[in-house]
């Protein structure tokens, strides 16, 4: 990066250490100086916005991890004494037990948005797949924090899903009774989910400066999926972007604290407020709702191993989707067949969802096949194809003049609204 | 790819002047205070629930039955965590404890200043030097040379009224809060 | 592409309606109307306490409430000196003494709610081999929480219906899954005398004992809902003075 550009910092202090350590000149490049395009859209705030949603789970679990204790005796009752005695306990495992769906709809549309624009093409590859990783430890993270409670749920779930590992030849039990550190999931098991709940966001903190360091060598992409071609595309991240990304941010509080004060269980399981018993399994059990459409993944193949394949797979090709898109174009706006499919695939998410909460019997086993069929295609068959085949719509020359050279279909068919200019 | 000029008429700060940009910093200071108010409440919880939490508080007084305590012996009980030495004191030691030249002590206290009736005496167990249980409790322990506890840690002697003679402590041993509910009963916090 | 948007969004809101009825499940769950229900509620305190006098004479022969400190019902409205008689009530185990023995002495606010039984096999022993479940957090426990209690306590049918037949102890409840529990019928007209002077009917009892399930399943439902008031109204604020900035801010680009 040019160093063309160093402040001059007025503080002493600043001046000295800056002189020696280079962090101001680092922080002033990175998120002051930062050029942003200047057409880019509201859903361009869900990377603060899961950003923030980090902070506040990191936050919010060391306290937590402050009273809990992780022993299967008393893990139930600790979580409880942290509801009933601990001074706003119930505040802050509400934040965080919510914080944990905030997380993941934050993450899933930054990455419907990522789709839908391109962002995962060159020179976005690693960014991208970073990305992949970064969902790959929240899931880790989410899955053993749902353990920690030691509701039926918790303990259901944790059995459940070890048990995805035994589906491999010969190695698979004895995978699954290392995971346990016993013959079924116990206290090692808590213990040890406990230790690695509360490693796993750091790492992820650490994928996330990757992600971001990676995002400021290739600059931000755009709802025009162009590059920025020079200083009349971008603005200084700050203080537009963090002004406009804070605004966001106060918006999805809002709807976050919907739930933590007025429904915090909803999206929550009330079995999961029956203490865990070995010996009896409840009657559904459904993981949380961000894991469903994998879930259901996992349900639709009628093998042990393929099932625990095609799940993992589905979180595979995202991460090979950068080579999977054949086509040069970013973004959808210039694709109006992919486009149609895009939303097809958004669709499918969404059924797939719906039935990995059904029983996977009948009707909704039949949906669940189709669409885990559709889903493959979208990403196998359907992109290498498609950026061969379609033509797309002349790009515009430059953001600044997307509705000069790019012609009224653009514009019109623009579903990003551009950034207002008052 | 990285830009760093700022595009004409985006200077930060530096744009347009006059109204519109008196109108804008009051907004900005508006803003940053109402969120700064907003950081500041929410840190609160976080904060305060590192305070006792009510489990904590609710035990936070106990009682105890001194009927079973015979002249000369002592007992430990456990109050908030911490040791509390309750000693059924002998005339002897109740008239040791009467008997000294408060000029002579450390930390000046009389003896009825630290006890409820004379012949009980109640102490946190806790040496005011670093934090150690002195000895004393036990008929088979040391009890320095005043009668009372010997710190083992660093030496600290403290006398039948639990107040500090010699050794480096600075303080005498703390009376807690208590009070008796019956000839033979007290209720500690 | 604006049919494929609005069927997402139709999608989206079928998903959540359908998450809300597939809890239901089977047996519709009647609602009831809660004091404590809705962003502004809060619990009836009197109608908790009377629910207390119902969990104390009836319920607690048989349920646990382990998790539940007494001194939680200074919530509902009992002096510190109605919590210390109330905890006097109830005999404790402490120990061991000076003998190595255990032995009772009298509750205090701090203790817990005694449970009926030493543990869950002598609870199974003395119930035909059922356990009946700890109260603490039924309300939270259960779909439909406290209106599928009210619904529990209230669906008993001394005849079930033709075809089915109960199995030896057994008893029949409409909203009970699959309709056959260990737990017998017990709120009976004026079962119990309320201290008030409300008239028993077995509708107030059920009502009132949902009502105290609720409480201490969550004592701190009435703050929580207190402080989300608060805290929404403060970002709204926060939101429409950020957005102005923004508004301000991005004006200045030409
Ligand atoms: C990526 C960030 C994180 C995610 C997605 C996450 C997710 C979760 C989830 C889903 C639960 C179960 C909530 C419930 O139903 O009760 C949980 C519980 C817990 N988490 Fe986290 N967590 C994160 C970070 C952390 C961190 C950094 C810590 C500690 C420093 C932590 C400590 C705890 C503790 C102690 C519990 C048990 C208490 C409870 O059940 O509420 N978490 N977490
Ligand atoms: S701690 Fe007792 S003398 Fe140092």
């Amino acid at each position: 990066m040019a160093q063309a550009h160093a402040p001059q910092f007025k503080n002493p202090v600043v001046k000295w250490i800056d002189s020696r350590l280079p962090i101001f000149t680092m922080l002033d490049h990175e998120y002051n100086q930062y050029p942003m395009p200047r057409n880019v859209n509201y859903l361009w705030a869900f990377g603060a916005i899961a950003g923030i949603m980090l902070v506040i789970m990191i936050a919010t679990g060391l306290v937590l991890a402050m009273q809990y204790a992780a022993n299967t005796h008393i893990a139930f009752e600790s979580v409880e004494r942290i509801m009933r005695d601990v001074n706003y306990g119930w505040l802050l495992r509400y934040v965080h037990a919510n914080g944990a769906s905030m997380f993941f709809i934050a993450v899933y549309i930054h990455m419907f948005r990522g789709l839908y624009y391109g962002s995962y093409k060159a020179p976005r590859e690693i960014l991208w797949i970073l990305g992949v990783l970064i969902l790959l430890a929240m899931m880790a993270t989410a899955f053993m924090g749902y353990v920690l409670p030691w509701g039926q749920m918790s303990f259901w779930g944790a059995t459940v899903i070890t048990n995805l590992f035994s589906a491999f030849p010969l190695v698979g039990d004895p995978i699954v009774t290392w995971l346990w550190g016993g013959f079924s999931v116990d206290n090692p098991t808590l213990n040890r989910f406990f230790a690695l709940h509360f490693l796993l966001p750091f790492v992820l903190l650490g994928l996330v400066v990757l992600h971001t360091a990676a995002l400021h060598v290739s600059g931000s992409n755009n709802p025009l999926g162009i590059d920025a071609k020079g200083p009349q595309d971008t603005v200084p991240f700050n203080p537009y972007v963090t002004v406009k990304d804070g605004f966001a941010v106060v918006v999805f509080l809002i709807f976050y604290a919907a739930f933590v004060f007025f429904a915090p269980n909803y999206l929550g399981h009330p079995d999961n407020y029956i203490p865990a018993n070995p010996l009896v399994t409840p009657a559904h059990i459904v993981p949380e709702w961000y894991f469903l459409p994998f879930y259901a993944i996992l349900r639709a193949i009628p093998d042990k191993l393929g099932g625990v394949l095609a799940m993992f797979g589905a979180i595979a090709v995202l991460a090979a989707l950068p080579w999977l898109d054949t086509s040069k174009v970013r973004s959808c706006k210039f694709r109006p067949i992919y486009r149609q499919f895009f939303w097809i695939l958004a669709i499918d998410a969404l059924v797939l969802g719906y039935a990995g909460a059904m029983p996977a019997e009948g009707v909704w086993l039949l949906v669940a096949r189709i669409g885990t069929a559709y889903y493959f295609f979208h990403f196998l068959i359907l992109l290498p194809l498609l950026g061969k085949l379609e033509r797309p719509l002349p790009l515009p020359a430059s953001i600044c003049e997307p509705v000069l050279k790019g012609g009224g279909r653009v514009a019109a068919g623009a579903h990003a609204k551009p950034m207002e200019k008052a | 790819m990285a830009q760093t000029t700022h595009p004409p008429g985006t200077g930060g700060h530096a744009a347009s002047g006059g109204e519109g940009a008196s109108r804008r910093d009051f907004l900005y200071l508006a803003t940053g205070a109402v969120g700064a108010i907003g950081v500041a409440s929410a840190v609160w919880p976080f904060i305060d629930s590192m305070n006792p939490a009510a489990d904590t508080l609710a035990l936070a007084s106990i009682d105890v039955d001194l009927a079973p305590v015979q002249e000369g012996q002592a007992i430990t009980v456990t109050w908030r965590g911490k040791p509390v030495f309750v000693r059924h004191r002998t005339a002897k030691e109740i008239e040791e404890a009467r008997t000294v030249n408060l000029g002579d002590l450390r930390d000046p206290a009389a003896d009825d200043t630290r006890v409820k009736k004379p012949e009980w005496l109640i102490v946190v167990g806790i040496c005011t030097h670093l934090g150690c249980v002195p000895l004393g409790q036990k008929p088979t322990d040391p009890r320095g040379d005043y009668d009372g506890w010997f710190c083992p840690c660093h030496g600290s002697h403290y006398d039948t009224a639990g107040r500090i003679r010699k050794g480096p402590a600075p303080a005498n041993l703390v009376v807690p809060q208590y009070a008796f509910t019956s000839d033979t009963a007290v209720r500690l916090g | 592409m604006r049919s494929l948007k609005s069927a997402i969004l139709s999608a989206a809101v079928a998903l959540g309606l359908a998450g809300a009825a597939q809890a239901s499940e089977a047996v519709h769950i009647p609602k009831q109307e809660w004091a404590h229900s809705g962003v502004f509620g809060t619990i009836d305190k009197a109608s908790a306490q009377r629910g207390f006098q119902i969990y104390k004479e009836v319920c607690s022969t048989c349920h646990s409430a382990k998790l539940v400190p007494i001194r939680t019902l200074a919530g509902i409205g009992f002096s510190e000196d109605e919590l210390k008689a109330i905890a006097a009530g109830y005999e404790v185990q402490a120990g061991p003494n000076d003998a190595g023995e255990m032995f009772m002495r009298p509750g205090i606010p701090a203790d817990r709610f005694p449970s009926p039984f030493p543990n869950d096999n002598a609870a199974r022993a003395a119930n035909n081999g059922a356990l009946p479940p700890d109260l603490s957090l039924i309300a939270k426990a259960r779909v439909g929480g406290e209106d599928y209690l009210y619904a529990f306590l209230t669906g008993f049918e001394e005849n079930p219906p033709e075809g089915v037949t109960l199995m030896p102890g057994m008893n029949y409840n409409k909203y009970f899954p699959g309709h056959q529990v260990g737990m017998p019928n017990i709120l009976m007209p004026d079962g119990v005398t309320y201290a008030d002077g409300t008239p028993a009917t077995v509708q107030q009892q059920a009502h009132d004992i949902s009502a105290f399930l609720t409480f201490i399943a969550e004592p701190h439902m009435d703050a929580r809902k207190q402080m989300g008031v608060k805290v929404i109204l403060f970002l709204i604020v926060l939101a429409g003075l950020m957005y102005a900035t923004k508004r301000k801010l991005w004006s200045t680009l030409h």
